[in-house]
């Protein structure tokens, strides 16, 4: 027992360590009062924005995990799959002025085209690439998921090229609200509002519907489901289904907000949208969509807080570096989540 | 009928999304036979042929062929209806003339059908047809398009020596490439000499009855390695940087395989420890100003190497309760934290951020410079061949079996008295070892360190050329590294689609050939005793080997 306590010492130096750069980050920032109310409201929107984001996505990977154990790799790449459809309706609506004149219409139909496409692409995969390894257990399907991220990225690269294309940006978006004196931009409040009710309506359909029951019930115990008469293959797909919508509104927003698509825009947002899950609790639907809140702030208001305090230079190109550090330390120190996963005795 | 007109147009597809992707027009600029088949055309017939073997007897493969080239044909005629390069940028006028060989759209469809139809005829009669055949056919189509495909680089060394085979050269090359009749020699040649060393072999085997295939492989490791160490001395200054590159690969790999192959513990962060191998050889003999020494590369490279290993351990320790596949993205995250930093301006007074290390020195022995990629290519050979003797007595060693052991049920492990916390931390610390030596090298090969070199794309590449030899075989690792890093890096213009070309071998892979293409002995034998009962491995072989 003596060398596992090593090991202890150092799991308890990681955590105070990172406690004590949060505490003493803080203190600095605070004694420093660098930033003033507004900048603060624009953080906590950021967060809240960006959050609603990974939210979305995170969703997809705790639905899939939760009926299949299997962590979809190639989830944050339906993403990107939505982002671009989605770009190529909104640049020639843009260039026309529909956008511009019909604010509804012109979102729906980049909402519909991206929804479809990152559909019918996480059924496809799940058919062609992850069926195969419906009874497989071990690191097999884990590194095919990986293939087929890769090869999606390098189908859309190949398709559309390497370079970066801006997203286009109607007037509409570019004004801002007023409340009590802050500005806050009309994009983030819209992609809040929108995501918020987008995924009440998932939760409506995963709690009410026929469909739903069957698919909570296959998460919590596959073969009992099956000997129960469901059809387990339509569940999984059903859950593509929804996981793969999800994922194409939340890869237009994305691309919204950073104005901007290219083809490997769907790796950090999937992976940090993967922390997410495992910091809600993986499976546990209300987990993912709070874990994903709660990353995005961190990761929009960290810099300045945690980082800013200790003399830093330049902390927001260690915004990343706080999203994959929650991310880990998630998976070192409570893999089953905040929430608690709603399978704890199944992962071995 | 059915089935075969789905097989045809589910291989069909796979030819569409090569075109829409730009590889088809890519390989159709390389030419096989000057003017007569150019490689994309050759990868259309054997897509078509594949159609038709898949489907069997001699006419549904007629119906399966003609099936896959329909897909294709149907993007032409989209093509010359609508323009869609301003979306796909690879669906260009040139492919446009491609697939309809400028004939015009009906009769270049017609062409491609028809084609396709007899390419499927082809496969299906290859398929059924007895084992003679087809040993002297394969190899001879495969002779064919190595030497057209590699013209320029085999022209190249022939020219070497002109004067005594300059006949022989002119026989078979035109300036520009394969001339027919030099194809039909090779073919023939190949096919034949394949023929009648196949049959002695398979004579030879059945006298000796029980068939040693260590032997056998033991041989051909041999040749390769004997390949290996003169081809760049013969072949100059372009295979030798190919060949190092592969070597640095190879020195990875065996890292990488330690960790997934032997302990089983998916690592995605790997390319950290290959940064910090180059990060340190730059540091410390750089003529920079963020070198911290001047030393010279030799006591550089076992600093980087030990430094390595430390970072591995350090690496290790906190994610040592993490299992299966939160710890592939557990380190994966540790991966990209340790890229995030190098490139940040926090830590760039001691890194250089993102412009990077520069005018890192080339290692010198005595006063002979080791400048030259061939020079380079040695001191990475002689590198590898250590690292694969310390591998190879790795895997046989307690350490080894323990490894295996954690990696089969780490619970089970435990009980028999294996110490997890040792025995991971020496995965991770030792595999990191290897990664940090090929880093070190690295860095003085392009003599220049960007935080851009270190991207996940590196991990990717190592657990895919592991995977494709075999987990958990040394030679596997060469084999590999030869296939996925040297191969694209001779197709030049192949650079850009080879991650498509991984991420679809991975899938391949994973599914038909788990094992890899040059399995261990210890998983081919597991793989055998699992035909009956399912495996419940901790690796890729739960999926039963087919029989062979």
């Amino acid at each position: 027992m003596g060398r596992l306590n090593a090991v202890d010492v150092v799991l308890w130096a990681l955590r105070l360590l990172v406690i004590a750069v949060v505490v003493a980050g803080t203190i600095g920032t605070v004694m420093k009062d660098r930033y003033d109310a507004a900048q603060w409201v624009d953080f906590v929107l950021f967060g809240l924005t960006i959050g609603a984001i990974y939210a979305q996505i995170a969703l997809g990977y705790t639905m899939v995990y939760g009926v299949l154990r299997l962590i979809n790799f190639a989830h944050g790449d339906f993403v990107m799959a939505g982002a671009f459809a989605g770009y190529f309706v909104a640049q020639p609506l843009d260039r026309s002025g529909f956008l511009d004149n019909h604010p509804v219409l012109g979102m729906g139909a980049i909402l519909i085209v991206s929804v479809i496409t990152s559909t019918s692409i996480a059924l496809l995969t799940e058919r062609i690439a992850y069926r195969p390894f419906r009874r497989v257990v071990g690191l097999a399907p884990l590194i095919c998921a990986i293939g087929v991220s890769f090869f999606l990225e390098q189908t859309f690269r190949g398709m559309f090229g390497s370079a970066v294309k801006s997203y286009p940006s109607p007037t509409w978006e570019r004004a801002s609200f007023n409340v009590f004196g802050f500005h806050l931009p009309r994009v983030d409040v819209l992609v809040i509002v929108l995501a918020v009710l987008f995924m009440g309506g998932l939760y409506l359909i995963v709690q009410r519907t026929r469909m739903g029951t069957a698919m909570r019930a296959v998460a919590e115990d596959g073969e009992a489901a099956a000997l129960m008469g469901i059809d387990v293959n339509k569940v999984v797909v059903f859950t593509f289904l929804l996981g793969g919508a999800m994922a194409g509104i939340a890869g237009v927003f994305y691309a919204f907000v950073y104005k901007q698509v290219y083809f490997f825009m769907g790796f950090t947002p999937g992976i940090k949208a993967f922390g997410a899950a495992v910091l809600g609790g993986i499976g546990n639907i209300p987990g993912a969509m709070l874990g994903g809140f709660f990353l995005g702030m961190v990761e929009s208001v960290g810099p300045a807080l945690f980082l800013d305090g200790l003399g830093i230079p330049a902390p927001y190109q260690l915004r990343d570096l706080i999203a994959f550090t929650l991310l880990i330390m998630v998976l070192i120190f409570r893999p089953q989540g905040l929430l608690g996963e709603r399978m704890a005795k199944k992962r071995a | 009928m059915r089935r075969s007109i789905l097989i045809g147009l589910a291989f069909g597809a796979g030819a569409v999304h090569l075109a829409v992707v730009g590889v088809l027009l890519m390989l159709y600029q390389r030419s096989i036979i000057v003017g007569t088949l150019s490689l994309g055309q050759a990868v259309l017939l054997v897509i078509a042929g594949g159609a038709g073997a898949m489907a069997g007897r001699p006419l549904p493969g007629l119906v399966a062929g003609a099936a896959a080239s329909v897909p294709i044909a149907v993007l032409a005629a989209v093509m010359s209806f609508v323009p869609l390069q301003s979306i796909f940028i690879a669906l260009s006028p040139a492919l446009y003339d491609m697939l309809t060989l400028e004939l015009g759209l009906a009769a270049g469809i017609g062409v491609l059908i028809g084609a396709g139809a007899v390419a499927g005829l082809f496969g299906a009669a290859l398929r059924s047809s007895p084992t003679a055949v087809r040993r002297a056919i394969f190899p001879g189509a495969i002779a064919v398009a190595i030497a057209g495909v590699f013209q320029e680089l085999i022209q190249l060394m022939l020219q070497q020596y002109e004067d005594s085979i300059g006949d022989f050269r002119e026989f078979i090359y035109t300036w520009e490439g394969l001339s027919p009749q030099g194809a039909v020699a090779i073919f023939v040649v190949v096919g034949l000499c394949s023929e009648v060393i196949g049959s002695v072999w398979r004579r030879r085997a059945a006298r000796i009855q029980v068939h040693d295939h260590r032997r056998e492989r033991m041989i051909w490791a041999g040749l390769a390695l004997l390949v290996l160490v003169l081809l760049p001395a013969l072949a100059g200054s372009y295979i030798g940087q190919v060949l190092m590159l592969v070597g640095l690969y190879i020195l990875m790999g065996m890292g990488l395989n330690l960790e997934v192959g032997l302990a089983g513990l998916l690592d995605l962060g790997f390319v950290a420890f290959f940064a910090v191998g180059a990060y340190t050889t730059a540091l410390l003999t750089a003529d920079a100003p963020h070198a911290l020494a001047h030393l010279s590369y030799w006591a550089a490279m076992p600093v980087s190497v030990l430094l390595s290993v430390g970072v591995g351990v350090l690496f290790g320790l906190p994610v040592l309760g993490v299992r299966g596949d939160y710890l592939a993205v557990a380190t994966m995250g540790l991966g990209e934290i340790v890229r995030v930093i190098v490139q940040s301006d926090f830590a760039a007074p001691l890194l250089g951020g993102a412009q990077g290390i520069l005018q890192i020195p080339k290692p010198q022995l005595g006063s002979f410079v080791l400048g030259s990629p061939v020079s380079l290519f040695y001191l990475t050979l002689v590198a590898s061949a250590v690292a694969a003797f310390v591998a190879w007595r790795l895997e046989n060693s307690r350490l080894g079996r323990a490894w295996m052991a954690l990696r089969d049920d780490e619970d089970v492990a435990q009980a028999l008295g294996i110490n997890l916390v040792r025995s991971k931390l020496l995965a991770y610390g030792l595999g990191a070892a290897f990664a940090g030596l090929a880093g070190s090298i690295f860095a003085t090969m392009i003599t220049s360190v960007y935080p851009s070199s270190f991207q996940l794309l590196i991990s990717i590449n190592v657990l895919a050329l592991i995977i494709v030899g075999g987990m958990g075989s040394l030679p596997g690792v060469v084999l590999g590294s030869i296939v996925l890093i040297g191969l694209p890096e001779l197709l030049r213009e192949f650079g850009e689609y080879r991650y498509l070309f991984y991420g679809a071998v991975l899938i391949v892979m994973m599914r038909l050939r788990p094992e890899g293409l040059w399995p261990s002995d210890v998983r081919q034998r597991e793989l055998h005793a699992a035909d009956e009962t399912l495996a419940l491995d901790a690796g890729a072989d739960a999926v039963p080997a087919q029989p062979r």
